[in-house]
């Protein structure tokens, strides 16, 4: 997917997968996986999905190195505030469970 | 400005304080950028938060979730994805100075973006009828009622903020027009339209992970 082709082509193919994955997303959320792999497929497939769309419709494949680090900075703070805050949860439901 | 004058002639399209049209486009997707990312932080803290409050009540969201409409879910996440593609051809034809393709690439992602606010509007709607809007009118009774209404605030609070940026994108669009039809925005300088470009994608992101852990979960278990 060279940066100066003017086919849409490739797009298309993004768009196909993105809406392939919609379907497959939905699909695997009527089987029941058991906590907390549901929740890891789901989120497996979002994350392909965003991939997409970051590398491919916002061209961030391609883009120059200052572009790459400030959308790498923006998902590395994302794993960093989740870290975190699961850290706290996962270990505090315990405590809390039963608190209405 | 005279050609034989000392003093540099500008380019069509190039700010007088850049060197280049890739030094300019560089700074411009850059700021845009760091304005995504700041967008990351304020739409991280929503979902913290219902990271947070999902673990404290577990079957509650399930059973709040199984309250959504995962058909037109399903059908608004295929026309936002639709609409990024629509944009994406916007983007593609200011880049190669076709105003046809910009003009039609803006038109068909307010299309979808319309189409995406409308449906929000059918299932809103729902919700209201069925009681289940936190503040105004929410009306359940179980054990389960304290859960199920902080899943409705987040729901409502994390689809209402996302809408709010779908609003805000449309409006922007429709100002966009005029100039896409003058011609404003060559292969040269399309910066606008290509960092407006990156926002709507970004809003499409944020339902990625809406979709899913606001309408399938519990679909198997519940």
């Amino acid at each position: 997917m060279s940066e100066h082709s003017s086919s849409l082509m490739p797009y298309v193919l993004v768009l196909v997968g993105l809406l392939a994955l919609t379907a497959l997303t939905v699909l695997v959320a009527l089987v029941d996986f058991g906590h907390p792999w549901s929740d890891a497929v789901a989120l497996a497939i979002a994350l392909s999905k965003a991939s997409l769309v970051v590398l491919f419709f916002m061209h961030v494949k391609g883009s120059t190195p200052l572009i790459k680090l400030a959308a790498a900075g923006g998902f590395f703070w994302m794993l960093i505030f989740f870290a975190f805050i699961l850290s706290d949860v996962l270990e505090r439901t315990t405590l809390v469970s039963g608190w209405e | 400005m005279s050609e034989t004058s000392s003093v540099t002639v500008h380019a069509p399209g190039l700010a007088h304080h850049f060197d280049s049209y890739e030094q300019q486009k560089e700074t411009s997707l850059l700021g845009m950028w760091l304005f995504l990312v700041q967008e990351v932080m304020f739409f991280g803290g929503l979902f913290v938060t219902y990271v947070y409050y999902r673990s404290l009540y577990p079957h509650a969201f399930n059973v709040g979730a199984r309250e959504l409409d995962v058909l037109w879910g399903t059908v608004n996440t295929g026309v936002l994805l639709l609409s990024s593609f629509t944009m994406v051809v916007a983007v593609m034809g200011a880049k190669h100075g076709s105003r046809g393709g910009l003009l039609a690439g803006l038109w068909g992602t307010i299309g979808f973006g319309l189409l995406f606010l409308g449906i929000k509007y059918v299932e809103y709607s729902s919700k209201w009828e069925h009681q289940l809007v936190p503040g105004l009118n929410f009306d359940w009774h179980g054990e389960a009622a304290r859960g199920i209404e902080i899943f409705f605030s987040l729901y409502f609070g994390m689809t209402g903020m996302h809408a709010l940026h779908m609003v805000v994108g449309i409006a922007i669009m429709f100002f966009m027009l005029r100039p896409a039809a003058r011609g404003k925005w060559t292969p040269e300088n399309h910066n606008f339209v290509e960092g407006f470009g990156l926002y709507w994608h970004f809003v499409d992101i944020v339902w990625i992970f809406l979709f899913p852990f606001l309408y399938l979960i519990g679909l198997a278990s519940e």
